[in-house]
């Protein structure tokens, strides 16, 4: 029973890691503001969580793990905030996602960022 | 034995790129960066030294006979408060320069202060010389009286004579 | 944003030296205000720099030589590490030893820096509402004119935009509080205390000062309250230590402020603590408001200079 405890803590920290880095290589690879934050967004959050689910699988103590649990908490509300915070204040201030040559798409951004101007204007 | 130092090089390493960029660049804001990086190796350098071998942090548990130092922690954790309290009041002192002299460059700065400077000593100067030019007249108007003055009487001598 | 990074990486450099307080404060300290004030002062400064025209070789000659200068200077230092440097040996031995008795609580940074250095902590704690005065009286921006309707309508027209942030945010300011709270009270078992405390409370309003503009959370809490507040936790420490005068002992001696030693400091270092936490919350929130304050009235005077053209 204790090995398979630790098995399984072992195994999560495992994926929870690569996740993170998994999601550092997609920083530095993404062509595009908008993709990288998408990136970023996803698999750091899983990635944390995985981790801090590994810790509370080996956690000795219930005060450590009711810690843990709300540290997980938090983590899974602050993280997709975030980057739904960065991308708005990007797409607000101006920056356009790079796209293929797709005119439907490009003339939808075009409409919505300038509605998105417009309110924040007047 | 080089090896065992090579915390101190770390430090002295971060503390001259702090004192270059304070040093070397003309922006204000970047000489603030400079000021915070030449504080942060300071914090290193006393943590570093209160670190001790198989010690742990210094908080008292019953299966502990090795701790950290403590002192260290106590000074570094109110510098770094006190450290970012000046940092605001520096930031804030940047802003209101800005705000008066309209930019953050060195040379700039130093430059609106001599214009100015001259102005002001232009001004004292000015004021100088025409004092000077009256006190000048008043000298020649009493010369010019006094002189007449020694006519008349010589005249008057003449007369009497 | 380099800043924060940076901030980052030496409180993870902190906590691998065992100093575990230092980078609790680092953390919250240098990868949350700091990098906030830098980018605020960078909005009021503008982002680009005049290139220099000469080289700075001066420079680089005085710095290569101050730098060997101190790095021969550190060849006499003890070893990274050592258990027989000077610095283990002579003071610290004492409160390592005698603080469970003397004291009584298990966090020795506490006890330290409460008890036994806490003139020290008196003088840190006037110095940081010196810097929140300098900071109102360079910044302050006077009576902000009533311009409710306008300022009411931007934040409705904004509401829409910032709808998610502004739900989270109210779900996540309850928190914030609460786990400031923890760690000021906290301080004595575990690391934390009140400088940790006061930032981590003033982070929160900070958010909120952000998410809900300046003016709804001047209503939320007054700029008058929050200068009393600055002034009160600084006037709290002054005084445990006047009482303890009163009571027979030494400036800040906190075994007479009851019957029993221990009780006495318990009682000191929890005032002292609170003390800390009200002044140093109040002074960064007081920082905040005010380079905030000075950028909306920068704004306010640029839009009047465009409208009058």
């Amino acid at each position: 029973m204790d090995f398979v405890i630790i098995i399984a803590s072992g195994l999560c920290l495992f994926i929870g890691s690569f996740l993170c880095v998994v999601g550092g290589i997609g920083i530095l690879r993404f062509p595009d503001f908008y993709t990288r934050m998408h990136a970023v967004g996803v698999t750091e959050t899983l990635g944390a969580g995985l981790i801090l689910i590994g810790l509370m699988i080996i956690s000795s103590d219930l005060l450590v793990f009711a810690k843990l649990v709300m540290v997980l908490l938090l983590t899974l509300l602050i993280g997709p905030t975030t980057s739904h915070v960065l991308a708005k204040a990007a797409f607000v201030n101006g920056l356009a996602p790079k796209l293929n040559s797709n005119s439907h798409e490009k003339n939808d951004i075009e409409q919505l960022s300038n509605e998105e101007n417009d309110s924040s204007n007047s | 034995m080089l090896i065992g130092h090579f915390n101190y090089w770390i430090v002295v390493v971060l503390m001259m790129i702090g004192l270059y960029i304070v040093i070397a660049h003309g922006n204000l804001i970047k000489k603030i960066v400079g000021l915070v990086i030449f504080q942060t190796s300071v914090f290193i350098f006393y943590i570093s030294m209160a670190k001790v071998d198989g010690g742990t942090a210094p908080i008292l548990a019953d299966d502990i006979s090795q701790y950290s130092n403590p002192l260290p922690h106590v000074l570094i954790l109110t510098a770094i408060v006190v450290g970012i309290a000046t940092t605001a009041l520096a930031l804030s002192l940047v802003v209101r320069i800005k705000e008066e002299y309209g930019s953050i460059e060195e040379q700039k700065i130093q430059s609106q202060d001599n214009l100015s400077q001259d102005k002001l000593s232009q001004e004292n100067l000015s004021q100088d010389n025409k004092i000077l030019v009256n006190q000048s007249q008043i000298n020649q108007y009493q010369t010019s009286q006094a002189q007449e003055n020694q006519i008349q009487e010589y005249q008057q001598d003449g007369k009497h004579r | 944003m380099l800043l924060g990074i940076y901030g980052l990486l030496s409180a993870i450099f902190f906590v691998a030296m065992d100093a575990v307080d230092v980078a609790f404060t680092e953390a919250a300290v240098g990868a949350g205000i700091s990098s906030l004030l830098m980018l605020v002062a960078i909005t009021m400064t503008g982002r680009n720099e005049n290139t220099t025209r000469h080289k700075p070789i001066s420079a680089l000659f005085i710095v290569i030589i101050t730098g060997g200068l101190l790095l021969y200077g550190t060849f006499d230092m003890p070893y990274f590490g050592a258990v027989e440097a000077s610095i283990n040996s002579h003071v610290v031995p004492r409160y390592i030893n005698d603080s469970m008795q003397e004291i009584g609580i298990p966090n020795i940074v506490t006890s330290v820096l409460a008890s036994y250095r806490a003139f020290d902590t008196f003088g840190e704690v006037v110095v940081i509402f010196t810097a929140g005065i300098g900071v109102l009286a360079l910044l302050s921006v006077g009576r902000r004119p009533k311009d409710d309707d306008k300022i009411a309508s931007i934040n409705d027209s904004m509401s829409e935009q910032y709808l998610v942030v502004r739900i989270v945010t109210k779900m996540l300011i309850p928190f914030i509080m609460l786990f400031a709270l923890y760690v000021q009270f906290h301080g004595d078992f575990g690391p934390g205390g009140g400088f940790q405390a006061g930032v981590i409370f003033a982070a929160a309003i900070i958010l909120y000062a952000m998410l809900f503009g300046l003016s709804t959370a001047n209503k939320v809490i007054n700029q008058t309250f929050i200068e009393l507040m600055a002034a009160l936790g600084v006037l709290l420490y002054g005084c445990v230590g006047i009482v303890s005068l009163l009571n027979g002992g030494n400036f800040f001696d906190f075994n007479v402020l009851s019957n029993d030693p221990i009780a006495g400091q318990h009682l000191g270092i929890i005032l002292i603590e609170l003390g800390v936490g009200c002044t140093v919350a109040s002074v960064m929130i007081l920082i905040f408001f005010n380079f905030a304050g000075r950028k909306e009235l920068q704004n306010n005077n640029s839009n009047k200079n465009e409208e009058s053209c």
